[in-house]
């Protein structure tokens, strides 16, 4: 019984707030350093593809933001489930602090994905299944923010997207399924980045820049959401006590 | 173990810089360009915030001496 | 069960039938959307084959969408809504009759035309067959599909352009099963996979979405 009252304590804002605060910095720091890393693995010291040349490093971007943007609309998907089930707060404002950093994530993969697609296939764009399903997950995202956006209550805003999250997680499978099962009947099978054996100076810098990924869009989930409690919360003590705290100090 | 052999190389990147600095570069735009926004948010959002509570207060004020 | 089902559909066709002006301008948009492709892209026969599949599902697509923001709208805007939702039956059975006498006004019209629109593009009579028997297996899964993002949106400014942004995402599975299978008669590869699989996204959808749609319904009523 102590283990839940204390889940539903982290739940309330009015401790996660703070919590978060503590928080970002840590993991602002973990990215930069995860980066770093990464970045030297991959860009200085991993050897040229014996295939694609030194082209081939987009990937350590373009295959974190991938892992990332399917991992955040999950991750959503799973707030939207404790949201709907528990009817938890905390639930509805981490999926909208996630969705424009998954969204972005999924418009940078499109982007490296073109850029890799140039030099490799000779064109900007190809309807190969995986940069398709790419497309459609972004569509998701698009779709997920325009329908909260466009509710005024948040308490509405928070069930309608959760419920949209689930019966979009429930769909990515199918049509991931289907647009591979389209593409491999209008065109023969493409040039596979991950294929090709790679070095283990590569897959370590690839792992290093997919945490880096990871990190960062945790922090700045954080920092979303704080401003999100905020908002919603504008009428609790806690909130008061917070802004005027922050009235003395600078506002940070 | 720095596989570049000076830094015309690594910026030519084997005649792929266009690519891969094209990705690079929207990478770290988008990851200084995201959280600037969302701070710049907060901070509007708190000046906001402060303003109406401000605003609530005074007029309870208001209220109670009458 | 099949009482309130059967109810609730003759209920919205007897509905629909007072406003057959809505039902005649989706199927003329359908109509329409179809004859404009040849003139942007020229008459060559060949071309236009292996366009017609695409073109005839991407338009079906877009005529089921205009007819969704009113499938729930009327019976919310008079009250009719919640009480079906404070009704002791399951309004998931509602939205089930609700879904299927859409289909009725809208998706059966459109699978009844399409092979008309199909010989405007030189279809061959087994394609033809074909894409009768795919719009017929495919529109239940869009209307049911729509059913959701029609709840979602309910009563929504904008609701229109945002439900379509909302659900044609989801549509994209049946649009590429529908035309494939037209596809595959064409070019002589027997659609008989691509219509097994509509049907299974027909019937999962249909068993699914009714349950969907009426826990939107639920959160936009409260």
């Amino acid at each position: 019984m102590k283990d839940r009252f204390n889940l539903y304590r982290f739940a309330s804002p009015a401790t996660f707030y703070p919590l978060a605060g503590k928080l970002i910095p840590w993991f602002v720091a973990l990215s930069v350093v995860f980066g770093l890393a990464g970045l030297y693995l991959g860009m200085l010291v991993a050897p040229t593809d014996f295939q694609q040349g030194e082209g081939y490093r987009i990937i350590f971007i373009h295959v974190p933001a991938s892992w990332m943007s399917m991992f955040i609309y999950l991750v959503m998907a799973g707030w939207a489930a404790i949201g709907l089930a528990f009817n938890t707060r905390l639930s509805g404002m981490m999926a909208q602090a996630l969705a424009p950093t998954g969204a972005l994530m999924a418009f940078l993969s499109l982007w490296t994905g073109a850029l890799w697609g140039k030099p490799m296939w000779g064109a900007w764009w190809v309807w190969d299944a995986r940069l398709t399903s790419e497309l459609i997950l972004l569509f998701l995202y698009i779709g997920y923010m325009a329908l909260t956006a466009a509710i005024d209550d948040q308490r509405r805003a928070d069930k309608a997207g959760g419920l949209l999250l689930l019966v979009g997680v429930v769909n990515v499978p199918i049509i991931y399924f289907s647009v591979k099962w389209w593409n491999t009947l209008h065109q023969g099978s493409s040039v596979n980045l991950t294929k090709s054996s790679m070095a283990e100076t590569m897959l370590w810098g690839m792992l290093l820049m997919a945490l880096c990924f990871w990190m960062y869009s945790i922090a700045v989930a954080l920092m979303r959401v704080r401003t999100i409690m905020l908002e919603r919360e504008r009428h609790t003590d806690w909130v008061r006590a917070e802004l005027g705290a922050n009235s003395s100090g600078a506002a940070k | 173990m720095i596989h570049w052999n000076s830094f015309s190389d690594f910026l030519a990147m084997g005649g792929y810089g266009l690519y891969v600095w094209g990705s690079f570069g929207l990478n770290a735009l988008i990851m200084i360009v995201e959280p600037i926004v969302v701070a710049r948010n907060r901070k509007t959002t708190i000046a906001r915030l402060k303003r109406q509570l401000r605003a609530e207060d005074r007029a309870e004020t208001r209220n109670t001496a009458e | 069960m099949f009482k309130i089902i059967s109810a609730v559909i003759g209920r919205d066709l007897k509905l629909a039938m007072r406003r057959q002006a809505d039902i005649v301008s989706a199927v003329f948009f359908f109509i329409i959307v179809v004859s404009l492709f040849p003139l942007g892209i020229g008459p060559e026969p060949d071309l236009l084959r292996k366009l017609a599949p695409g073109v005839l599902w991407v338009a079906a697509l877009l005529a089921t969408m205009l007819s969704l923001p009113r499938l729930f709208a009327d019976d919310h805007r008079d009250g009719t809504l919640e009480q079906l939702a404070l009704a002791p039956h399951p309004l998931g059975l509602v939205v089930t009759g609700k879904v299927i006498a859409h289909w009725l006004v809208s998706g059966l019209p459109l699978a009844l035309i399409a092979p008309v629109l199909g010989l405007q593009f030189d279809l061959s009579t087994d394609a033809l067959v074909v894409l009768t028997g795919a719009i017929l297996l495919g529109t239940p899964a869009l209307s049911g599909i729509g059913a959701i993002g029609a709840a979602l949106t309910l009563g929504l400014r904008g609701g229109g352009v945002l439900l379509s942004l909302l659900v044609l995402p989801l549509y994209i599975p049946v649009l590429i099963f529908g035309a494939g299978a037209v596809d595959a008669t064409v070019s002589g590869l027997g659609g008989e996979g691509h219509l097994s699989l509509l049907a299974a996204l027909t019937f999962a959808s249909l068993g699914f979405a009714p349950w969907a749609s009426a826990a939107a319904l639920k959160i936009a009523l409260e």
